[in-house]
């Protein structure tokens, strides 16, 4: 489980985040959605470490990871997988290197050992045939799948993805989708996923924080996110004319 | 303002850089392949170079040096101190700078904005450490190699010209390479070189290490690694000389 108190974050005199509180369950798709621009991604970089907050804690099963020193950082570093937004792979490494990258970097796993597991994290993610290519050889969705195979290399506790299916078709995207959700599930991760894809949030959303103008506006589950009466949810959520359509009329 | 923030960066940034590597053997497999792009691929641009301006050297030194009064060895005295002293450390390092600098700066500044040194941070691996020790250990093996090859090539270039073209005797050249040879200022270009190898790919790192924004930016950031470490090799060739010849 991971946990965000009080959390605040500013770049120069420009407050993006306010005193946002949300808690993450374990083995659920934990979603932050919210317009671009709404501080969600700011948010994802505070939990992961890469910005620090000025205000406020992240915790990772109570540990404090804001007041960790970079050694104690680390440790919970190898426990955290993140799926970027372009896939980030590394280019001049093959699918199969960039897998096996974790392994040889903090694994004592013999090399044996590593070609096995890189293996079924590369066959669980559908990509049997792609092993030595190189990133740019493959498809986006393909890449994508690469980086979750990377990404649960080394058993993470706790799965990041950022807008895992921008710039994918419909169809790959709930490929991917469904993917986070079957490993989020299989290995009882703690997953948290950036999006503004309202058939992400729709089908595999298990539990949905809304960010708007840098504040936690609105959370809860799927059941209640439709029937919601707060506007600015509501003006997010029927943004579409489809979606228009299905607004339940009271 | 800016100069002090971007050095104070600067400084940070290298004392994360000579982090000791997580994996020695992933560690000597980057440096052998860094040693590969940075030396190696350099060699055919450091010997062209370098035969072509030992024959123009030797050309235009000739031109100047007919006076009958001038001990015919001159030319090739005059012509292996041009070279030892200046033109192999200071201006073949100027070229590496241009070649290896913005290939450096591209390359990490491509894989800033692609998130791929952030998909280093998250994973814990230091990405500075990762990313440049190897580069800057390859650069300081490397350079005195190309510098040595490049006194070779440019000596014997200077040399094919004097004689294929008459400027002066094979005897004469030879005689002017020999006079009053001081070993000592071999040593001084080779210091020189490691030195400017560690500007070229410290200062190329730093400007692809902290790029932002996309493609265009990556390209300003390469240019400007160019030029910054093109000014800091002259700045501390007039230093280093001072210091040790002055």
């Amino acid at each position: 489980m991971i946990e965000v108190k009080h959390l605040c974050k500013s770049f120069d005199d420009k407050q993006v985040l306010f005193d946002i509180n949300a808690v993450f369950e374990k083995g659920k798709q934990n979603l932050i959605i919210g317009q671009s621009g709404s501080g969600k991604t700011v948010l994802l970089k505070c939990l992961v470490g890469l910005f620090q907050p000025e205000e406020g804690q992240v915790l990772f099963n109570d540990r404090d990871f804001t007041a960790m020193n970079e050694k104690q950082k680390k440790n919970v570093r190898k426990e955290i997988g993140m799926l970027f937004q372009g896939g980030a792979l590394f280019d001049s490494m093959s699918v199969m290197q960039n897998v096996m990258f974790p392994l040889q970097m903090f694994s004592d796993m013999s090399k044996a050992e590593q070609i096995t597991r890189a293996n079924f994290c590369i066959d669980r993610v559908g990509l049997e045939d792609a092993h030595s290519k190189l990133p740019a050889e493959i498809s986006g969705g393909m890449q994508k799948r690469a980086a979750i195979a990377r990404a649960i290399a080394l058993n993470p506790k706790y799965l990041f993805c950022d807008e895992p299916n921008s710039g994918l078709d419909p169809k790959t995207g709930v490929v991917i989708d469904k993917l986070i959700e079957e490993i989020t599930q299989e290995f009882q991760i703690t997953t948290i996923i950036n999006t503004h894809d309202m058939n992400s949030v729709l089908e595999h959303g298990d539990y949905i924080n809304y960010i708007y103008k840098g504040k936690l506006w609105w959370k809860g589950d799927k059941t209640n996110f439709l029937a919601t009466d707060n506007p600015e949810l509501q003006d997010f959520i029927y943004s579409t004319e489809i979606l228009k359509r299905l607004k339940p009329s009271r | 303002m800016q100069f002090f923030f971007n050095f104070g960066r600067y400084l940070v940034l290298m004392k994360k850089a000579f982090g000791r590597p997580l994996n020695f053997r992933y560690f000597l497999r980057q440096l052998v392949a860094e040693i590969d792009a940075i030396g190696l691929n350099s060699l055919g641009i450091v010997a062209i170079i370098s035969v072509f301006i030992g024959a123009v050297l030797v050309i235009q030194a000739g031109y100047q040096m007919q006076n009958p009064l001038i001990p015919a060895y001159t030319l090739g005295y005059g012509v292996r101190e041009s070279i030892i002293l200046e033109f192999a450390p200071t201006i073949v390092s100027l070229i590496l700078a241009g070649k290896i600098g913005s290939s450096i700066a591209s390359q990490i500044g491509t894989m800033r904005i692609t998130e791929q040194i952030d998909a280093l941070d998250i994973m814990g691996v230091n990405s500075a450490s990762f990313l440049i020790f190897p580069k800057i250990i390859a650069g300081l093996l490397s350079f005195p190699f190309l510098v040595l090859i490049s006194m070779m090539i440019g000596i014997t270039g200077g040399y094919l010209a004097a004689v294929l073209w008459g400027i002066s005797s094979s005897a004469n050249f030879i005689a002017g390479l020999e006079y009053w040879f001081v070993p000592f200022e071999i040593v001084y270009a080779i210091i020189k070189a490691t030195f400017y190898s560690f500007l070229i790919v410290s200062i190329s790192s730093y400007y692809g290490y902290y790029a932002k924004g996309g493609a265009v930016d990556v390209g300003r950031a390469s240019t400007k690694a160019v030029v910054y470490a093109s000014v800091a090799i002259l700045l501390s060739n007039l230093i280093l000389t001072k210091l040790i010849l002055g």
